[in-house]
């Protein structure tokens, strides 16, 4: 089979993993002349497809050859789907090619799994050790590590890459049953508590070396510098609360750097025991604007989606919904408040409460500084006092306030059936984090 | 009144700022001007205003770096509104001002800085090597780009590549300024027009069969990836001749998807590796909804 054939082939099996973060690996460049590549601080997307989604790694599989039968998957071994395989040094050549065109950042390498867990691991490491050894490849790799390998083969992936993920694919094990008969969610914690002591391990030793005076760098272990996961929403019946009480247990207990939800899409080789409908791409959206809110905003997964409403409000942001639930808690004053309190005002994100915290030590701050701060005045008015503003109660009281807020009618971009898609503003939140 | 009138650079820029500051000029006194823009004819006049200089000229360093982005912006006002802002930091004696982000002054600075910040960083994604030779004595790869960035940030943006691209020869040509790197020495020369830029890379028929098949058609959002992607860079990213391509095929291939008949559940097959993972399992995974399933 020819290579752009392949390319074909592994690139379309690889497309349902929404991780593309190149961001967080450790400072390394290619200044002394000898490889190519760098990576450190922010990662970089070098193009976006018509999906939203961006580009940032050369994302494929190695082989869409696969035991498992994983139903929402489309290279499950019941597919009809065709299959193919890279070998290594094609996988290197085409990441090193794509890399010196800056077409990327790195690679993101996965597998279906051949013959055993242990024999596809060393497939996907040996990958790795040609980019790292032979050709000093500095740029960015993330592996994908199956739960069932061994532990020193998912510490030598740890070695090559920058990150590495285990997909728990869905919040529960009776959903795995149904869907995944093989995987198992005993196993991928077990294996993520591994890296978790791993990567912590790395952390320590890199400080202590950086102590000793005079020690030589390399002494340094190196290893991967985040582990991330993927959660597939809309194939099994699991709420929004399910799925986040898994996430926060997640970043809690195993200090995952992120947790990517993948909303259910229509795939071409669709598996009976499948639903037909996907669910809206909003859902997907609003989980991970709560996601932002359960890890950077102090919220509890419990004040989110409280028991007699397990699932987000497909209208609403998760931080607004959550203040019309809380109305007796404002108005805040943005002059006095402290932080934890400004961070729960719908329209206010962390780069913006900064701001105001930092500039009301200068003068008491009037609702046009907000406004210079391009805070949305339309949707904090009701729900802060400021030097020159006080609502009145009757708007905080008023049972329409939600309408207030609710997206006017629009013309739809492509209608199956499905509730509106997340407008271009919710995109832009969801990459930048700003609620 | 005094006319400033210097070349469009941080460091012209900087030079002037100095001199006007140690003399005292306050900055409603002074006109600046662009001197690619206006005829230097104009004459200087000398200073209206003079005192001694502050025992000594400090700005923080954080200064520095806001007036080097300020200054590749491209909106007239932003000499004068740096200076004042300089001018308020020093004899203005407001030492605190770069941390008070409701100050207008402060706000617009930082707004533009970040406005810089930002097409340096779509320069670092969106520049495009195309392989035009390889050295013979040194064996180096030579790759050129053509970029059109918004602002002037070529010398920039520009050391991120060094780092990134150490062991390749490469320039990268706008309509502004190039930059050329050679192992050795990042050197910077005057802008030149598209046209000296081969137009293709062998390479760039493999790249859009990987966009294209990384794009998943049941899911557009146009208005998302031109956010991050507008339309004014598309005419040199090679996967971008291919968009429009995407979207309108993509109703029906998402049709076809939903028409297709569902696939039954194939039996497990004799492998030792999936029995063993199996038989670690509880026996009674749902197999009767599986075996519904097929029969079905």
């Amino acid at each position: 089979m020819e290579l752009t054939r392949k390319l074909e082939i592994l690139a379309d099996a690889a497309k349902y993993d929404a991780s593309c973060a190149s961001s967080g690996a450790a400072r390394k460049d290619s200044r002394d002349g000898k490889g190519i590549g760098s990576t450190g601080g922010m990662g970089i997307c070098h193009s976006y497809t018509p999906d939203g989604r961006c580009v940032s790694l050369l994302k494929v599989l190695l082989t869409n050859a696969c035991l498992y039968d994983c139903h929402y998957c489309i290279n499950r071994r019941s597919s009809n789907v065709q299959r193919a395989r890279f070998t290594p040094e094609e996988v290197v050549q085409l990441t090193l090619d794509f890399y010196k065109r800056n077409y990327i950042e790195g690679l993101f390498l996965s597998s279906g799994i051949v013959r055993s867990a242990d024999f596809t691991m060393e497939q996907v490491i040996e990958v790795a050790r040609q980019l790292r050894e032979v050709h000093h490849f500095r740029g960015y790799i993330h592996l994908k590590t199956i739960p069932e390998a061994s532990q020193e083969l998912i510490e030598k992936a740890g070695r090559y890459a920058d990150r590495i993920s285990i997909n728990v694919e869905l919040p529960t094990q009776e959903g795995l049953d149904k869907l995944a008969p093989e995987k198992n969610l005993a196993n991928t914690k077990q294996a993520m508590g591994g890296i978790r002591v791993k990567i912590e391990e790395t952390v320590t030793a890199r400080k202590d070396a950086r102590q000793i005076r005079n020690a030589p760098r390399a002494k340094a272990p190196v290893f991967a510098t985040g582990q991330s996961t993927q959660m597939i929403v809309g194939a099994d019946e699991s709420s929004d609360a399910l799925v986040l009480a898994r996430a926060d247990e997640l970043y809690r207990d195993y200090r995952l750097r992120r947790v990517y939800y993948s909303g259910f899409s229509p795939i071409p080789e669709p598996s009976v025991l499948l639903p037909i409908k996907p669910p809206p791409l909003v859902r997907e959206h609003r989980l991970y604007q709560a996601d932002w809110l359960l890890r950077f905003y102090g919220f509890d997964v419990g004040e989110l989606l409280p028991k007699e409403e397990p699932n987000l409000d497909l209208e609403l942001d998760p931080k607004l919904a959550w203040a019309l639930r809380n109305r007796h808690l404002f108005p805040v004053d943005v002059n006095r408040a402290p932080r934890e309190l400004l961070w729960r005002i719908p329209g206010l994100g962390t780069v913006n409460v900064e701001r105001i915290v930092a500039a009301r030590r200068h003068s008491r701050l009037r609702l046009i500084d907000l406004q210079r701060m391009r805070v949305s005045l339309k949707k904090v008015l009701p729900f802060i006092i400021a030097a020159d503003h006080s609502p009145r109660v009757a708007v905080l009281e008023d049972a329409n306030l939600r309408h207030r807020f609710l997206p006017a009618p629009r013309q739809l971009e492509l209608n199956f059936n499905a509730p509106p898609p997340a407008t271009p503003q919710d995109a832009l939140m969801a990459l930048s984090g700003q609620l | 009144m005094i006319t400033a009138t210097i070349q469009p650079t941080f460091s012209a820029w900087r030079g002037k700022a100095r001199e006007l500051l140690q003399r005292g000029i306050r900055p409603e006194d002074v006109d600046w001007c662009d001197a690619t823009q206006t005829p230097a004819l104009l004459m200087e006049e000398p200073a209206a205003y003079s005192a001694s200089p502050p025992a000594d000229i400090k700005v923080p360093a954080e200064f520095l770096n806001l007036a080097a982005s300020v200054c590749a912006h491209t909106d007239e006002r932003r000499f004068a509104i740096l200076y004042r802002l300089l001018y308020r930091l020093t004899w203005g004696g407001e030492r605190h001002l770069l941390s008070h982000p409701a100050d207008p002054d402060t706000r617009q600075c930082q707004v533009w800085a970040k406005a810089i910040g930002r097409d340096i960083h779509k320069m670092h994604a969106f520049v495009r090597f195309r392989l035009i030779a390889v050295d013979e004595a040194t064996q180096r790869e030579q790759f050129v780009a053509w970029f059109e960035p918004e602002y002037r940030i070529v010398q920039l943006a520009t050391p991120f590549f060094r780092k990134r691209f150490a062991s390749m020869d490469w320039s990268i040509l706008t309509p502004h300024e190039c930059a050329h790197w050679d192992g050795q020495d990042l050197t910077f020369s005057p802008g030149v027009s598209k046209s000296e830029v081969p137009d293709a890379d062998a390479h760039d028929d493999l790249w859009r069969t990987y966009y294209r098949s990384i794009f998943n058609p049941a899911r557009l959002k146009v208005q998302a990836m031109q956010s991050e992607m507008p339309q004014k860079y598309w005419k040199n990213l090679p996967e971008a001749q291919i968009i429009h391509e995407l979207i309108s095929s993509s109703g029906e291939r998402m049709k076809q998807m939903i028409a297709t008949p569902e696939r039954p559940v194939k039996p497990m097959p004799d492998n030792a590796y999936l029995k063993k993972l199996h038989g670690r399992k509880r026996p009674e995974p749902l197999l009767d909804k599986e075996q519904d399933a097929v029969e079905s």
